[in-house]
């Protein structure tokens, strides 16, 4: 067969304006660029132009830009209390962004900006700098608290100092891998089954299985729609938590 | 798969391909796991931070502010409206109280109004009665004394007719008129 599989193929930057390098980095305008561009746009046309006309009882986009304020509304008070109204915009924005480039990556063909580790390692390492810096600047050196557990005997903190510090160190780490390797493995794995479908069809009799692989693509499309908005979630859930941290230091 | 791929993000200058000691330089990096490929690296975070920084300045200045206030007005004139319809029950409450107390009094006047009529309307119709009642003794007690005087008179002249009649009867039978001091002893002894 002249059929060849390249799952990986689908996760290269194409550049789309070339700008030059600097040594080693090339700078151009990529797609995943101008795809992180539109998701600001659809974000903008969804709580922004829906909302101009400010409706008392609103129409459908304007209704989905409230249900998803009041749902991160929800998320990050449960997480922080009251304390953490100020980090709103900062949890919103990261959960429309990461929700909407998770989206574009269910159009076909189109490209998944967060199935790159750089993207949620940058959105991840935001996340734990603004931890850490608006922690140090309300609590001082108290934030640092947050790695000694109270009630612990003098001993035992020697080791849990350190686990406390390596964990805090590890969340920047998980945050982005998780959403990264989500995305990744996700649209590896469909592209693999739907290209069993393509060479079952092409491998003469077998070709009556073709329908088992279609099947498991479209429960597995199925599930990336879901992990897709689950992802986003997690991402401003686990956000939330982590500013908690930051406004309460005390263990 | 394996052979390199000629879409992966182009190399800094096409010489790099040429050059012979520089192709496995570059497979190493363009045929890597693109994910990995770092020469995407610091692209990638400039235009994350400023695609990331226009959406966080958007939702932080217009977007979410203008959120909280649809949400909050909304809230506002439901509370207003639900104020507004409270104190329409209320009045209407009132309203129907002010009525209810109303109408008993009415009802109240009109049982006393009744009654007073009745009662008037009773004395009066009583008083007629009493002074027709009184009337009519009078004419009762006149007519007895009529009754009675006539009676008298009547039994008076019994006593001077049934004296004519004896004397007369006498008078034939003996052909001489008894004497008027006999016949009254006479009267007397059968009047009793």
């Amino acid at each position: 067969m002249a059929v060849t599989i390249d799952p990986i193929h689908q996760f290269e930057l194409k550049s789309l304006v070339p700008l030059g390098h600097i040594g080693h980095q090339q700078l151009a305008f990529t797609q995943s660029a101008l795809y992180m561009f539109a998701a600001v746009g659809v974000v903008a046309l969804i709580t922004i132009v829906a909302t101009a006309s400010r409706s008392v009882v609103p129409g459908r986009m304007q209704s989905l830009a409230e249900v998803f304020y009041e749902f991160i509304e929800d998320t990050l008070h449960q997480a922080t209390g009251d304390g953490g109204k100020k980090f709103m915009p900062l949890v919103f924005s990261l959960f429309m962004f990461v929700l909407i480039l998770n989206l574009f990556g269910m159009i076909p063909y189109a490209f998944a900006v967060t199935s790159h580790l750089i993207i949620t390692f940058g959105l991840a390492a935001l996340v734990i700098s603004v931890v850490v810096g608006y922690g140090v600047y309300k609590h001082g050196a108290h934030f640092f608290g947050l790695f000694v557990p109270s009630g612990v005997p003098k001993v035992l903190l020697a080791i849990l100092v350190p686990i406390e510090v390596i964990s805090f160190i590890s969340r920047p780490i998980s945050l982005s891998v998780r959403l990264f390797a989500n995305m990744l493995a996700g649209h590896i794995a469909m592209k693999i089954f739907a290209f069993f479908v393509v060479q079952l069809l092409l491998a003469g009799a077998w070709s009556v299985l073709s329908p088992l692989p279609l099947f498991l693509t479209i429960a597995l499309t199925a599930l990336e729609f879901l992990v897709a908005a689950l992802q986003a979630y997690v991402f401003a859930t686990l956000t939330a938590i982590y500013l908690n941290d930051a406004l309460h230091p005390g263990h | 798969m394996a052979q390199p791929n000629p879409l992966t993000t182009p190399p800094p200058g096409a010489d790099t391909q040429v050059v012979p000691g520089h192709v496995e330089h570059t497979e190493a990096h363009s045929g890597a796991f693109p994910p990995f490929e770092t020469s995407g690296f610091l692209a990638q975070i400039i235009w994350l931070a400023l695609a990331f920084g226009l959406l966080y300045y958007l939702m932080d200045k217009v977007a979410l502010p203008r959120i909280r206030g649809i949400l909050h007005n909304r809230a506002e004139r439901l509370r207003a409206d639900l104020d507004q319809a409270q104190a329409m029950k209320s009045q209407a409450d009132a309203a129907g109280a002010a009525y209810e107390t109303s109408l008993r009094e009415a009802q109240n006047k009109a049982r006393d109004i009744a009654q007073g009529t009745r009662n008037e309307l009773n004395a009066e119709a009583e008083a007629k009665r009493k002074m027709l009642e009184a009337e009519l003794n009078t004419k009762l007690a006149a007519s007895e004394a009529t009754i009675r005087s006539r009676t008298e008179a009547a039994m008076g002249n019994v006593r001077s007719i049934a004296g004519e009649t004896a004397s007369a009867i006498v008078e034939r039978l003996t052909g001489q008129a008894p004497d008027q001091a006999s016949l009254d002893r006479a009267l007397d002894a059968t009047a009793h």
